[in-house]
């Protein structure tokens, strides 16, 4: 018990921080906010999967990647193919010229379904995949590059790279893939129709109990001396290395355990929004992910998800009015927080969230201290 | 291949050259058992590229290095490690946001693999392990210290005891008390006596006097050759030192 509070919670503090926020996003936001907010909620809260993925990939092992929409991708178009077969049934697509496969193929003249689609036929392999697919994916990659000392900037470049190519490679392989459009019109899972209010709110609670332990899980990993070699290696790696150990085998492990959540966040992606396309897959959602993430403090699992929620608000509320301006703002508040907050929304709380709750938990306040929590908002304001 | 000998480690016509240059030209040296040797030299004399070559830093281009009459020059770093040699690199090479105690626990030779360190348990023998590598570098006080407050003699100590809670065979120091005050170098003299006890230990050192105090035998390296070796008297009057390095 006391193992579980200290590593997995991390002691009171933690402990706290995640009560909140399991508050918030399990109690406050299902009672005060009607399904169709709800929904707009889960789909960012799927974006929080990378963020929390780079928490522990840029934050804590210092490897900046800059393609984990490549893994949310996968996640989201393993769903997809699921979904989009059960929906392309003989009888709902008895109009086509080949009845039974997915409408897109049947525009592209394609006259049976491809190989790599009949797995997706069933919905067992299809977790299956989802889980280890983009896991392996990212062993390649990591493999190749992480061996050969390949690392910092040239990392990044490279996943970004590889998040173009597999962009380009969507979008030109219309008839396999849906091209530009994406997997669309997806309806039901198992039979069960996933557009109805009640399904949208149970795939809200399963996201956000899938969220909550990755956190969990990822917090275990933290606190573990693989939490401490982690850091060690983002900060000393030739002492690592000549401390015994094969750098590269804990940079490969923490890269594909961030292309497994990633993924899993995609996945729930396509169960609460309905479709995947590739525009959820290349450079920018990638850069939008590593913003989240720094936004929120990167090395915080749980300022990753308040990042993500804020720019998300921050992204619907200004795009509706202003949509041009939008990307400036996002530009702007990245640049402002890399500058004057590196440690995101998380520093901002560890600096003085104490303010607030002293408030709340001084019963007894005295009077002199008023002024002086006025003056140093003012002072950080002034700052 | 050269053959095996009862040396701890084995040098023998070891070259490496960058672009042309050879740091380190045909190169032997033997270092026995319970051996405390310092090797001295100019700038640029290779004494740093030998270490590199040792712990496998550096390719070599030529030559082979045994230890134990196990090849080191076909092995990766870290099972050069794991056969047991251990280098302290120049400037303290710690991780300053861990505190001692983690910065000792990580050194600690199990749970080395990925899944290994993930399983890793605090046992009260591990802690038993950290507390006594603790006390032989003088830092049983310090082990709850985030290791970038310590000071920096302090911190030349814990990369030393992250080196000895592994236990090696050959224990490399490159310069181990540049930057030390006075009595942190006798304290430091006193810490290398103790240890280089049942290993052998090879140290680069600067200061002659941290030298005269330690050192079993000396070896004085010039443009990547053997100048001269033998104990510290002859070294030091050997006339071909005195011109290269030590001066009149």
């Amino acid at each position: 018990m006391n193992f579980v509070y200290e590593k997995m919670m991390g002691g009171k503090k933690g402990l706290t921080g995640f009560l909140i926020l399991a508050t918030l996003i399990l109690v406050i936001f299902p009672l005060f906010l009607d399904i169709f907010r709800l929904n707009l909620v889960g789909k960012y809260l799927t974006y929080a999967f990378p963020a929390v993925s780079l928490v522990l990939l840029w934050g804590y092992g210092g490897i900046l990647s800059l393609g984990q929409g490549v893994f949310f991708g996968l996640g989201g178009y393993g769903m997809a193919m699921f979904l989009k077969l059960e929906a392309s049934s003989v009888e709902n697509t008895k109009i086509q010229s080949t009845p039974g496969i997915p409408d897109f193929m049947d525009w592209n003249q394609l006259t049976s379904l491809p190989w790599f689609w009949e797995p997706f036929n069933s919905l067992t392999l299809t977790i299956l995949a989802i889980l280890i697919l983009p896991a392996a994916f990212a062993y390649i990659i990591g493999a190749a590059m992480f061996k050969r000392r390949v690392g910092g900037v040239y990392f990044a470049i490279i996943t970004q790279v590889i998040a173009v190519i597999l962009t380009i490679l969507i979008v030109g392989q219309q008839g396999f893939t849906g091209g530009i459009n994406g997997i669309t019109d997806l309806r039901t899972l198992n039979g069960w129709d996933i557009t109805t209010d009640s399904a949208k709110y149970i795939f809200y609670f399963i996201n956000v109990a899938l969220l909550l332990s990755v956190i969990l899980i990822s917090r275990l990993i933290l606190t573990s001396k693989f939490g401490s070699l982690l850091l060690a290696i983002r900060d000393k790696e030739d002492r690592v290395r000549f401390s015994g150990y094969d750098v590269s085998n804990f940079k490969i492990f923490i890269f594909c355990f961030s292309a497994l959540i990633s993924s899993i966040g995609g996945a729930m992606f396509t169960l609460q929004v309905g479709f995947m396309s590739p525009s959820f897959v290349g450079i920018v959602p990638s850069i939008e992910m590593v913003i989240f993430a720094a936004v929120g403090g990167r090395m915080s699992l749980i300022g990753a998800i308040y990042g993500t929620l804020l720019i998300n608000f921050g992204k619907t509320a200004f795009s509706e009015s202003f949509p041009e301006l939008w990307l400036f703002l996002m530009g702007g508040l990245f640049i402002s927080v890399v500058m004057f907050f590196p440690n995101g929304l998380a520093g901002l709380w560890d600096d003085y969230g104490h303010y607030i709750t002293d408030r709340f938990s001084k019963s007894k306040k005295t009077k002199e201290d008023s002024p002086e929590i006025v003056k140093k908002k003012s002072d950080e304001s002034a700052a | 291949m050269n053959s095996n000998t009862d040396f701890t480690l084995a040098i023998e016509d070891l070259t490496v050259s960058f672009d042309g240059f050879k740091a380190v030209d045909s190169l032997n040296f033997y270092l026995d058992q319970n051996e405390l040797h310092v090797v001295i030299g100019p700038n640029g004399a290779g004494k740093t590229t030998v270490l590199d070559l040792i712990c496998g830093k550096t390719k070599s281009t030529s030559g082979s290095i045994k230890f134990l009459n196990e090849e080191l020059t076909k092995m990766s770093e870290h099972e050069i490690v794991r056969a047991g040699v251990g280098r302290k690199f120049q400037t303290p090479s710690i991780y300053e946001n861990l505190t001692v105690l983690e910065n000792l626990e990580i050194s600690y030779p199990y749970g080395r693999t990925v899944a290994g360190s993930l399983m890793f348990k605090r046992s009260s023998k591990v802690l038993e392990k950290i507390n006594q590598t603790a006390s032989e570098i003088m830092l049983q006080d310090d082990l709850d210290t985030e290791a970038g407050l310590l000071s920096h003699g302090q911190k030349q100590w814990l990369e030393i005891g992250m080196l000895l809670i592994q236990d090696p065979q050959l224990l490399m120091l490159d310069e181990p008390v540049a930057g030390m005050s006075v009595k942190e170098r006798e304290q430091t003299a006193e810490l290398l006596n103790k240890i280089s006890k049942g290993r052998s230990v090879l140290v680069i050192e600067h200061d002659m006097e941290f030298v005269e105090r330690i050192a079993h035998k000396v070896t004085v390296l010039h443009q990547g050759k053997i100048l001269a070796a033998g104990n510290m008297e002859e070294v030091q009057n050997d006339p071909k030192v005195i011109e290269v390095y030590l001066g009149h």
